[in-house]
C-alpha cells in the first residue's frame, strides 16, 4: 500500500507543476535578485558590476533611514491600532451583540474585501480640502474649526493612512479575535459574576489572559503585513508629501522605476526582505518562551 | 438604561463603516456643478443622472476585462496545482515533503520587491511586457504557497484509510486524485479560490510593473490613472468608476460573505 502511496512518477506528477512555477517564478527570481545587489543600471540602461557600492550607498544615503523609519513606525502604529480596535469591536460582538450580531459583523467585515486602489481613492476624497470641501473637512467647518489640507504636512497625512488602513482592516481582525472569544467558557464568566467581579475586572481578569495566544497571531499577522504594505500608501498619499509617507517597499519601487536603478532597488528590497525574517525570528522566539513558561 | 452606550457604539460603527460608502454612492450621481457648489454631504439633485456611469464605463470596460483575463486564468491554475501539490505533500508518503511544504512556506514571507525586478528583466526579454502574460504567470506562482499550504492543512483533516481503499481497489495514485481527493475538497477549493480571488482582483503592485500599456491595464492600475487623466479632476466618473469596483466586489460579497469571511480568516497567515 505505501508503495502505491509512495510512487515517485505520482509525486512528480502531481507535485512537479506547482514547484516548477514557484521555483522558476518565486526563489528563482529571489536569488537573482541578490546578485543585482552587486550591479547597477537596469534592464534597458544595461547593467554594469558595482561591487559593493550598493552595500555603501545604503548607509550614505540620508533618504534609507527615513524610509526604514517610517515602515517601522507604521508596521508598529497600524498594527497596534488594527488590533485594538479590532479587539474592542470583538469584545462589543461577544458581550454586547451577542449572537445576534451576525449582520453587523458581515457589515463591518465588507471593506476588509474592497480593491485597495478604491478605498484610497475614496478617502482622498473624503479628506479633501480643495476644490472640494469634503465631508471630514465639512464637519470640522460646521463646529467652527478651519478645514485641513490634510495631505500636505506629513503628520495629518500619517493620520489619514493609518484611519484608511484600520477601517478597512478592523472587520478582520474583529473576526478573528471574536473567534478566540468565543472559545472561553460561559461558566467561567458566570462564576466570576456570583463572585462580585465587574465587567471590567471580569474582562482583565478572564478574557484578556485567555484571549492572548489568538491576540498574539494577530498582532504577527498584522506586523506582516504592514511591514510589506504597498498598495494603500501607493494609491492614498503616493509617498508625499515630499517621501514623509515612503516605507521601504515604496522607495525601492521608486529607485527601480523611477530613477532606473535595479541593483539599489534590490538592495532596498534586501533591506526589507532582512528586517521581516528578523521580525519573524524575533516572534517566534517570543511565543516559544511563552509557549515554555506557560 | 444599562446598554444605552452600547447601542450607542454600534450606531458610531456602523456609521463609520457605511457612511463613506453611501457618501461614495450618491457622489456617483452628481455632476461636477454640484460636487463644487453644493454642499459634498447633499442628496443628489437626480438619482437618475447615469451620465458618469456612461463615461466611466468606456473606460473601466477594458480595464474589467483584462483584470477578469488575467485573474480567471490564475485561479484555474492556482488551484489546480496547489490542490494536487498539497494532495502530493500531505497524502504520498515520499522523503523530503515536510522540507518541500516549508519551502513552499517560505514563499507566504518573501515580499513582493524581492522577485520583481528580475522578473521585469525576464518578461521584457521575452517581449512579453505588452501583453497580460507576466501577470497570469506571477499572480499563479504567488497565489501557490498560501494554497499549497491550506489545501495541505485540508487534506490532514481526511482519514487516510479513504485513499488507502482506494489503492486496494486498484486506483492508481492520480486516479485516486482525481476522483476520490478532488471531488472531497470541493468545498475547501471553493474557499481557497474566493481568497485567491481577493488577493489578485485586489493587486497593485504586480499589476502595476508589468502593465506598460494603457490598454492592457487591471482595473486597479486603471482606477489609479483614471483620476490623474484629466486636467481637472472630474468627480462624478471618477466617483462612479470607484462605485463601480465596489458594487462588483459587493455582488460577490452578499451572495458568499460566511464563506469569505471563514476563508480570509483560515488564510490569515498570509497577513
Amino acid at each position: 500500500m505505501h508503495s502505491v502511496l509512495g510512487d515517485r512518477k505520482s509525486v512528480a506528477i502531481l507535485l512537479g507543476p506547482a514547484l516548477l512555477v514557484y521555483s522558476l517564478i518565486m526563489l528563482v527570481p529571489m536569488l537573482w535578485s541578490l546578485g543585482y545587489t552587486f550591479f547597477t543600471g537596469s534592464v534597458i540602461s544595461g547593467f554594469t558590476w558595482a561591487g559593493t557600492a550598493n552595500f555603501s550607498k545604503l548607509f550614505d544615503d540620508p533618504a534609507l533611514p527615513d524610509a526604514l523609519w517610517f515602515t517601522v513606525k507604521y508596521a508598529v502604529v497600524i498594527t497596534v491600532g488594527q488590533v485594538l480596535v479590532g479587539y474592542l469591536l470583538a469584545l462589543l460582538y461577544v458581550y454586547f451583540l451577542r449572537r445576534a450580531g451576525s449582520v453587523i459583523r458581515t457589515l463591518v467585515f465588507f471593506p476588509v474585501v474592497l480593491p485597495t486602489v478604491a478605498v484610497a481613492l475614496l478617502f482622498q476624497k473624503f479628506f479633501e480640502y480643495a476644490p472640494q470641501t469634503g465631508p471630514v473637512n465639512a464637519v470640522i467647518e460646521a463646529f467652527g474649526g478651519t478645514g485641513v489640507d490634510w495631505f500636505s504636512t506629513p503628520g495629518h497625512a500619517f493620520l489619514v493612512v493609518a484611519l484608511m488602513d484600520i477601517w478597512r482592516s478592523m472587520g478582520f481582525y474583529a473576526v478573528l479575535l471574536y473567534a478566540g472569544l468565543l472559545d472561553i467558557p460561559d461558566e467561567m464568566m458566570e462564576a466570576a459574576s456570583m463572585d462580585g467581579a465587574g465587567t471590567w475586572r471580569q474582562i482583565r481578569s478572564i478574557v484578556l489572559p485567555l484571549s492572548l495566544p489568538v491576540l498574539v497571531s494577530s498582532l504577527v499577522f498584522s506586523i506582516n503585513g504592514t511591514l510589506k504594505a504597498f498598495d494603500s500608501i501607493y494609491a492614498l498619499t503616493g509617498g508625499g508629501p515630499g517621501s514623509a509617507t515612503t516605507p521601504l517597499t515604496l522607495y525601492m519601487y521608486q529607485t527601480s522605476f523611477a530613477y532606473g536603478d535595479y541593483g539599489y532597488g534590490s538592495t532596498i528590497a534586501l533591506t526589507l526582505t532582512m528586517l521581516c525574517l528578523l521580525v519573524t525570528i524575533f516572534i517566534f522566539r517570543g511565543t516559544r518562551r511563552d509557549l515554555a513558561q506557560g | 438604561m444599562k446598554r444605552i452606550p452600547g447601542y450607542l457604539c454600534v450606531a458610531l460603527l456602523l456609521l463609520v463603516v457605511t457612511y463613506p460608502l453611501v457618501w461614495l454612492f450618491l457622489g456617483s450621481f452628481k455632476t461636477q456643478d454640484e460636487f463644487l457648489n453644493n454642499p459634498t454631504t447633499a442628496l443628489p439633485e437626480s438619482f437618475t443622472n447615469f451620465a458618469n456611469y456612461t463615461q466611466a464605463w468606456s473606460a473601466v470596460a477594458t480595464y474589467l476585462q483584462n483584470s477578469l483575463l488575467t485573474v480567471l486564468p490564475s485561479l484555474a491554475l492556482i488551484v489546480v496545482f496547489g490542490t494536487a501539490a498539497g494532495f502530493a505533500l500531505e497524502v504520498l508518503v515520499w522523503k523530503g515533503r515536510q522540507t518541500t511544504l516549508m519551502l513552499f512556506l517560505a514563499g507566504i514571507m518573501i515580499p513582493g520587491q524581492m522577485i520583481l525586478l528580475p522578473l521585469f528583466t525576464i518578461y521584457f526579454n521575452l517581449h512579453l511586457t505588452g501583453t497580460l502574460w507576466p501577470l497570469i504567470i506571477t499572480y499563479t506562482a504567488i497565489g501557490l504557497p498560501l494554497t499549497v499550504f491550506m489545501m495541505a492543512t485540508y487534506f490532514r483533516a481526511i482519514p487516510r484509510e479513504v485513499f488507502e481503499a482506494a489503492a486496494i481497489d486498484g486506483a492508481s495514485v492520480i486516479r485516486s486524485f482525481v476522483s476520490v481527493g478532488f471531488p472531497m475538497m470541493r468545498n475547501s477549493v471553493l474557499t481557497i479560490a474566493l481568497v485567491q480571488f481577493f488577493f489578485l482582483w485586489n493587486d497593485l503592485l504586480i499589476a502595476l510593473t508589468f502593465t506598460t500599456d494603457d490598454s492592457k491595464r487591471t482595473v486597479q492600475v486603471g482606477l489609479l490613472n483614471f483620476t490623474g487623466q484629466f486636467g481637472v479632476v472630474e468627480y462624478g466618473p471618477t466617483f462612479a468608476a470607484i462605485c463601480i469596483n465596489v458594487l462588483l466586489i459587493l455582488a460577490i460579497y452578499i451572495f458568499l460573505n460566511q464563506r469569505v469571511m471563514r476563508g480570509l480568516a483560515a488564510g490569515a497567515v498570509k497577513g
